[in-house]
């Protein structure tokens, strides 16, 4: 500081006036609430409804499923004595049966001193995954990926030397996994060439892919699924036929790889003329053009059309319960039907449901993770 | 019971065109080395999962008792779990070789369908479920109630004919499952809940005051339940309804699970001598071994012990004989003699 203010100044700050507070309605919980929760009047209306349902709600579904609920016991009755002991009135979970049935929610009726195979082919499932998912990982990794399909097929079914399990063995989240990752990994080429079929100059190919996906589009999936179960059967001798999981899944990949194809096809489409043109003009052929410079950008266009069509098919995999597979939500019949456990509902539907949320809520992610990855432009 | 005529019709003059219906199941199966039965997906006391995953119940003792018949080994059966919609493709494309899964005997099932109906384990019938609060003690008093009914069953088509013959109105409630339909009727949805009364009774033992509910008293259809084999192979058919008889035969001579081996090695009894092997070659006549009878009953036991096992008032279902006593204790259940 000068002397020169000394005389001019009556007053000067020695030093920094330490910044005050914004205004209370402008901080904090009040701001955030104020932005979110009660912009307008509407909005606040809204916030206090869903408020009042959340307060109502959701301490009865803790109630229900976790602090009156019961988890170890031999049946409903014995559900309801220990629930009874316990004092509670009303509704609540019966665990118990799913810590009974778990294995066959997870296995179907797989031999219990087999499960360690398909619980191998589950972890190396991810290890066979992640050279696919995640490029930084090694190339020769993927030689490993390629191998994973028949390594599994022989880990589960056996064979070779394993115990042979047969398919009837076979249900629960094992058999929805199997269908819908089956399904989900084969559509994609399947798809993929059926986009650029349809999208060819070659009449016959193009007539051919378009016929195969207008078709498959055209059709319920669970039409498809009865052709499965029943139709194919009258076209092989009796006993000769394709085992039912073979036939399921084979409909399965076939119905999603047309939807695969329209999603590719939008991705195809969107790209500028000119980028054909460009890969023309370097002088690749239709291969390597469509390999260098078209595909990577229609597929990363499509990404979200791509995991809608996998959730949806992994979702999907649940139908075939009509046609007598014991998938998860095929598998609560029986038990059900099971004196012991008859009168029970939720608990199976809400078991089941949180094990395909978690799996379609891990895609979805990774969809999302993907996105932002491959993200090339400046917006 | 559930029908879907016009899939099964379909799929029975496919089964004819392709000539796919195979005779001689009888060495089909005993080539293979195990049975394929189909059996319903669930039903309370009929079939059902146990805690070992493996599959009991009263329609599966018949299967075991076939496969028992067939190989002395009631576990040699493969179970194929089927759906009212895909259990008649099932057994007419001949990916099942035979179906015993809560399946009423008719008319078009057995004629136009080109099945053969090898018997009746369980003579069943549609009944009235409701609330003792209701106050109501005849269906007859169902005036204008709302009914829980299963769509695309014979039990819908009986509630109309029942309802519309007596002069009566309801209001149907549409449930495609019977743990859709308990839901429902517990949650006060439906005033009645109807459906086979085999099923409304095991459904009831499931609630939480099963004294709360009662069953009126009529029964308004008849539904035998049996198993089920392809037409025109009457050889298997012939061991899939012995396999049943000899069950009920049992029961009648007082042949037991415990006793048979003991019975087995000849009685005065010579009834007895010819179904258990040690007089007569009758197993011979089948294609079976000698001693096929005493194989079907030790799997399970006799038709009495079968039905107290799974069915009885002492299992959770709690189903009374009724009609399913034997003929000598006023019910319905019938075997030609073994002769």
């Amino acid at each position: 500081m000068s002397d020169l203010h000394s005389n001019t100044v009556a007053f000067v700050a020695g030093s920094q006036i330490p910044p005050s507070p914004p205004p209370a309605k402008d901080r904090g919980a009040v701001k955030w609430l104020r932005e979110n929760m009660f912009s307008s009047v509407a909005n606040g209306i809204l916030t206090v409804i869903a408020a009042l349902v959340i307060i109502t709600a959701v301490p009865a579904i803790l109630q229900w499923a976790f602090i009156d609920a019961v988890w170890s016991a031999g049946s409903l009755s014995e559900c309801r004595e220990i629930a009874a002991a316990n004092g509670v009135e009303g509704a609540f979970a019966c665990w118990a049966v799913i810590n009974e049935r778990f294995n066959q929610f997870l296995f179907g009726f797989y031999p219990n001193e087999l499960l360690w195979r398909p619980v191998l082919a589950f972890v190396l499932m991810f290890v066979a995954m992640a050279p696919v998912l995640f490029r930084s990982l090694p190339k020769p990794m993927l030689w490993f990926s390629a191998a994973y399909p028949f390594l599994a097929y022989f880990l589960i079914w056996g064979g070779l030397g394993l115990e042979p399990v047969e398919s009837s063995k076979i249900g629960g989240f094992l058999l929805a996994l199997i269908i819908g990752v089956t399904g989900i990994v084969a559509s994609l080429p399947f798809g993929v060439l059926l986009a650029l079929g349809r999208k060819s100059d070659l009449f016959f190919i193009k007539t051919i892919c378009v016929v195969f996906i207008e078709f498959i589009r055209g059709v319920p999936l669970i039409t498809l699924l009865f052709v499965a179960s029943s139709v194919l059967n009258y076209f092989f001798p009796p006993g000769t036929a394709l085992d039912l999981i073979l036939r399921v899944v084979i409909m399965a990949t076939l119905f999603s790889s047309a939807y695969m194809a329209e999603v590719i096809r939008g991705g195809l489409a969107a790209l500028p003329q000119g980028q054909y043109e460009a890969a023309d003009s370097l002088g690749l052929d239709y291969w390597k053009s469509m390999r260098l410079i078209i595909l990577p950008q229609a597929l990363k266009i499509s990404i979200p059309g791509i995991v809608n069509t996998f959730i949806g098919l992994f979702k999907d995999t649940t139908l075939v319960s009509v046609i007598g597979l014991l998938d998860p939500v095929g598998m609560i019949t029986p038990i059900r039907a099971d004196s012991n456990w008859n009168g029970l509902v939720w608990e199976f539907y809400v078991f089941v449901a949180l094990f395909f949320f978690a799996f379609c809520f891990c895609m979805s992610r990774y969809s999302m993770y993907l996105e932002k990855k491959l993200k090339t432009d400046n917006h | 019971m559930k029908l879907n005529n016009l899939i099964g019709a379909a799929a029975a003059a496919v089964a004819l065109s392709a000539g796919a219906s195979a005779a001689a199941t009888l060495d089909d199966v005993k080539a293979k080395g195990f049975l394929s039965c189909g059996v319903a997906t669930g039903v309370a006391g009929f079939e059902f999962t146990d805690a070992n995953g493996e599959w009991a119940g009263f329609d599966v003792a018949v299967c075991r008792a076939v496969a028992a018949a067939v190989f002395g080994d009631p576990k040699a059966v493969k179970f194929t779990p089927t759906t009212a919609k895909t259990r008649f493709t099932a057994l007419a494309s001949g990916e099942i070789d035979m179906l015993s899964r809560v399946t009423t005997w008719t008319f078009s099932r057995d004629v136009d369908l080109k099945f053969e109906f090898a018997g009746v384990n369980y003579y069943d019938g549609q009944g009235f479920l409701v609330p003792s609060a209701l106050g109501v003690t005849s269906a007859k008093e169902l005036d204008g109630a709302t009914v829980c009914i299963q769509t695309g069953t014979t039990t819908e088509l009986n509630l109309a004919d029942y309802f519309r013959v007596n002069g009566m109105s309801y209001e149907p409630v549409p449930v495609e499952t019977n743990a859709e339909a308990q839901q429902k009727y517990l949650a006060g949805a439906c005033d009645v809940y109807t459906t086979d009364s085999s099923a409304l009774a095991a459904s009831r033992s499931t609630f939480e005051t099963p004294k709360d509910h009662i069953i009126l008293p009529e029964i308004i259809s008849k539904e035998p339940l049996g198993p089920v084999v392809r037409h025109g192979d009457s050889e298997w058919g012939d061991v899939v309804r012995w396999s049943l008889n000899v069950l009920m035969i049992a029961e009648e001579l007082g042949v037991t699970k415990d006793n048979v081996a003991e019975m087995a090695k000849g009685t005065d009894n010579p009834e007895i001598n010819r179904m258990l092997g040690s007089e007569g070659e009758y197993g011979a006549m089948l294609g079976l071994p000698a001693d096929f009878a005493v194989h079907v009953i030790s799997a399970e036991g006799n038709y009495g012990e079968i039905f107290a096992k799974y069915l009885g008032t002492d299992t959770a279902v709690g189903l009374e004989r009724g009609l399913n006593a034997l003929w000598t204790q006023g019910g319905l259940q019938y075997s030609p003699p073994f002769r």
